[in-house]
């Protein structure tokens, strides 16, 4: 008898679960601070070798943080850039996880976009109820397809997939381009290379016209919210997310364990498309209202860095979209008052991520944040 | 040369890896070094080698302090190490590896490869090592490739020589010739450390021991005079079996028949020759063979990881020569991977996702597509308990257990279901002791309880005692069956058909 209460004990103590050790609390939180730390203090030496003055400096500083958050509008402006970069940003986590190295989220915002701004203007009279859906989904799933080009190739051929994804990403800009100098794309009457506007039933609905008209924040936040929550669910509850990780993590363990590896190699890439065509989706629906050249603006490039930053974790992404989504809208601040080109936004942005990949790098530049290093390493 | 560990004492953050430890290495004398994986074997040795510096203690050469500040110190000071994995370069040949960081070079850096070639001849002469300085390396066997690790310490003048489990990759052949070579370093006065937790071994080869465990020395003698029981117990603090239990043999019907199985490997050429067999249920068959003689293709071929080129396969009567992996796992099959770290497991899942990674889609553990986590939980913990998994919690990753740890983590997996056959690929490699008189255990447990077993392994005497019939391989080919039920089987017969020599 006493056996078996012992052995209860013993399930239950093992079921405990163990306190977050320090080193990880260090890396996933401690480690991205002084990341951004450092990328704004090297920042600043750049524009100081560029022959920037001090005051100047500081006062871009300070627009920076005023453009990001420093006002109403600047809130809207910082969610509004984010939305995008996440919902993205969670594609490429995804495939990340799965270990693959998707680099063709701008090609799969492109044909998202181009396939819901068609759905967009194409269907007037629809209830918002049905079009919207509608062409949010058409985003979704012309992305997931174009992804899953990728994937599809790799599972049977062993294509690697950064270099189809790249050579994606270079059809879909000549695709919009072609697409953009249509007859029945263009806007009616003009030649120029933009599309038919999105019909009012079909755009993302923006959510604070009420306080001041030029408020850009629209209903795609909710979208944002609804896919943390769903692709944090799929990851990290369900069976596909498991087997996600799992070949992710060692391919060969998960082949022992019985998983189909190049099935999950095209459900992932499916995934991770059909996020960035939402994206996609979420521009031209929500921001532009309709296609225009470049309208993906290098999202999918900055969203490998948010997915990264984010550690490939659905709430990390949240956290690191958001940041780059203030950095972006306090660099047009930035640029206005302090006339310091936005492009530095572009390098503040680089070296967060080159000190996140270097984190003994940035121990070492802050040995105090951290706890020491045990010397040498455990048998 | 005379070296002398005084007090030593390694700590990493809360865990002492070695706890005032005192050991005495002396020239012309064989030290055999026993203890469990995490004992403390090998930071020791990496202390005495250079690489770690103690917290405490003092290492004297022929009486005389010394103080290693980093790897090379130890070699410079004539301590050398041969490691458990080689760290030869394939593609050079054998004196372009003996030289490799001391090379002798003439004018203008001219790299003087006649010498180097002249010197390794001298080493082999010495110690009749027999190897052809002029061999590229990946064309040797790996025997051969352990002399030159040899040959290499000794051209850097070691006179100190730590062999770290030097026999876990050799044949039993092998292994007598390889003694014969420690014992012409011995007698040419080399002091040698022999570590291995392989008990015959060290009883034959060591001239002294010592055995270590929880970080201390716990035991010391003379061979002469100790028994097997006697050392197993010192490095595990307890008693040990070595007598696997087994009930009577009683085989039933056939469980897995394979028929002119022929398998290719990764670069066409023919891994499995024409290999028929079949495993009973209630009986343990055990494949002897070195390494590399098509066992693991054939594995991987019953379990459906790899495609049969021709020949077939039949499990409880059903052909599956083309089922996948998991259909089989489903019909009873289960699977302990000769690997566990590259295909056994992850080492960055915890240890109750390791616990499911293979029945994760059941019904037991899912509903819909999503997995019943408080569920896989329960389970974990309990499969932990029953095999005896230590661990403060299941949340940790698995990377961090030890690699006995590990390995129950792995059986627990594959037997803690309805199984019907078991396959086992090496299944105690790299395991104490008291590790692997469990994982025979339970491996028993399921013969007696009616399911078949397959065992493959290179360490013959796992084989012995466990098999009820034996099968050897050699280039992919059975080349022999013994029937251990029927009477003793020599082992010296078994380790010539290893050998490929035919009886």
């Amino acid at each position: 008898m006493s056996d078996t209460t012992n052995q209860q004990d013993l399930m239950r103590k093992l079921m405990q679960r163990a306190a977050p050790g320090r080193a990880e609390f260090e890396d996933l939180v401690i480690v991205p601070i002084f990341a951004v730390i450092v990328a704004l203090i090297v920042g600043a030496l750049i524009m100081l070798a560029t022959a920037v003055d001090i005051a100047t400096i500081g006062k871009s500083y300070l627009a920076l943080l005023y453009g990001a958050v420093g006002s109403l509008n600047a809130i809207s402006e910082t969610l509004t850039s984010a939305i995008p970069l996440v919902l993205s940003g969670l594609g490429l986590a995804l495939g990340f996880r799965a270990g693959l190295f998707n680099i063709g989220a701008e090609g799969q915002i492109i044909v998202g976009g181009i396939a819901a701004v068609i759905v967009g203007f194409s269907f007037e009279g629809l209830p918002w109820v049905i079009h919207l859906p509608l062409a949010l989904i058409a985003g979704a799933v012309v992305g997931g397809l174009y992804a899953s080009i990728a994937g599809w190739l790799r599972a049977t051929t062993g294509a690697h997939e950064v270099i189809s994804t790249i050579m994606l990403n270079l059809i879909s800009y000549r695709l919009l381009d072609y697409m953009l100098s249509l007859s029945w794309m263009q806007r009616e009457g003009r030649s120029d290379p933009v599309s038919k506007s999105v019909v009012p039933s079909a755009e993302l609905p923006r959510l604070l016209t009420d306080i001041d008209p030029n408020l850009r924040l629209h209903a795609g936040i909710f979208l944002m919210i609804a896919m943390v929550l769903l692709v944090h669910w799929l990851l990290f509850k369900t069976k596909i997310g498991f087997e996600f990780r799992a070949s992710g993590e060692n391919p060969d363990a998960a082949r022992y364990a019985g998983m189909r590896a190049s099935l999950i190699i095209v459900l992932a890439m499916a995934t991770a498309g059909a996020l960035a065509g939402l994206a996609g989706a979420n521009q031209v629906l929500g921001v532009l209202e309709r296609a225009t050249p470049g309208f993906s603006a290098g999202i999918g490039f900055d969203a490998i860095s948010v997915a990264l930053l984010g550690r490939s974790h659905p709430v990390g992404v949240l956290f690191a979209g958001l940041l780059f989504g203030a950095l972006e809208a306090g660099g047009r601040q930035m640029q206005v008052d302090a006339g310091v080109s936005i492009d530095l936004i572009g390098i503040i942005q680089a070296l967060i991520i080159v000190f996140i990949a270097a984190p003994l790098l940035v121990r070492a530049i802050f040995p105090w944040g951290f706890q020491k290093p045990a010397s040498g390493r455990k048998e | 040369m005379d070296v002398e560990l005084r007090g030593i004492t390694k700590r990493f953050g809360p865990v002492t890896a070695n706890d005032n430890v005192n050991l005495t290495i002396r020239a012309g004398e064989v030290l055999g070094l026993l203890g469990e994986n995490g004992a403390g074997k090998s930071t020791m040795m990496n202390i005495l080698s250079g690489l770690y510096s103690p917290d405490e203690g003092q290492i004297l050469i022929d009486g005389k302090p010394v103080d290693f500040e980093g790897p090379g110190d130890g070699i410079a000071a004539g301590i050398g190490m041969v490691h458990q994995h080689f760290m030869l370069v394939p593609v050079f040949t054998v004196a372009e590896n003996v030289i490799l960081g001391v090379e002798p070079t003439g004018r203008l850096d001219y790299l003087d490869l006649k010498t180097a070639r002249a010197q390794v001849r001298d080493i082999n002469d010495k110690y009749g090592l027999e190897v052809d300085p002029d061999a590229l390396i990946e064309e040797l066997p790996v025997g051969i490739q352990q002399r030159v690790e040899i040959i290499k310490v000794l051209f850097r003048s070691a006179e100190v020589l730590i062999l770290d489990e030097p026999t876990a990759v050799l044949t039993p052949q092998e292994v007598e010739d390889f003694f014969g070579i420690v014992k012409s370093l011995r007698d040419a006065g080399k002091a040698i450390v022999f570590i291995t937790h392989k008990l015959h071994e060290i009883l034959e080869i060591a001239d002294r021991i010592n055995v270590l465990r929880g970080g201390r020395i716990t035991g010391e003698g003379d061979p002469k005079s100790l028994t097997e029981q006697q050392l197993a117990e010192m490095m595990v603090g307890r008693p040990v079996s070595f007598d696997v239990q087994k009930a009577p043999f009683k085989p039933g019907e056939t469980l897995l028949e394979a028929r002119d199985l022929v398998v290719l490997n990764d670069n066409d050429d023919i891994a499995v020759d024409r290999a028929s067999f079949h495993i009973r249920s209630g009986e343990v068959v055990g494949i002897a063979g070195v390494q590399g003689n098509g066992q693991s293709e054939l594995i991987e071929t019953l379990t459906g990881l790899m495609h049969a080129a021709s020949g077939s396969v039949s499990f409880l009567g059903k052909d599956v020569t083309h089922a996948s992996a998991r259909e089989r796992h489903r019909m009873g099959m289960a699977h302990v991977p000769e690997d566990r770290h590259k295909s056994g497991m992850i080492a960055n899942f915890t240890i109750y996702e390791n616990m499911v990674l293979n029945t994760y889609y059941e019904d037991r553990f899912s509903s819909g597509p999503s997995i019943k986590w408080p569920e896989v939980l329960k389970t974990a913990a309990k499969y932990s308990v029953d095999f005896d998994v230590r661990t403060p919690s299941i949340y940790l990753k698995a990377g961090n257990l030890s690699g006995g740890n590990q390995q129950k983590m792995v059986v627990a997996r594959e037997l803690e279901r309805e199984t019907k056959l078991v396959i086992a690929s090496q299944p105690t490699r790299g395991l104490d002791v008291g590790s692997i008189e469990y994982i025979h255990k339970r491996l028993m447990e399921a013969r007696d309880e009616g399911d078949g077993v397959l065992i493959v392994s290179s360490e013959l005497d796992e084989i012995m005692s466990l098999s009820d019939r034996i099968l050897v391989m050699f280039e992919g080919r059975i080349v022999a069956e013994f029937d251990t039920a029927a009477g003793p089987v020599d082992k010296n017969a078994v380790g010539l058909a290893m050998a490929g020599v035919h009886a």
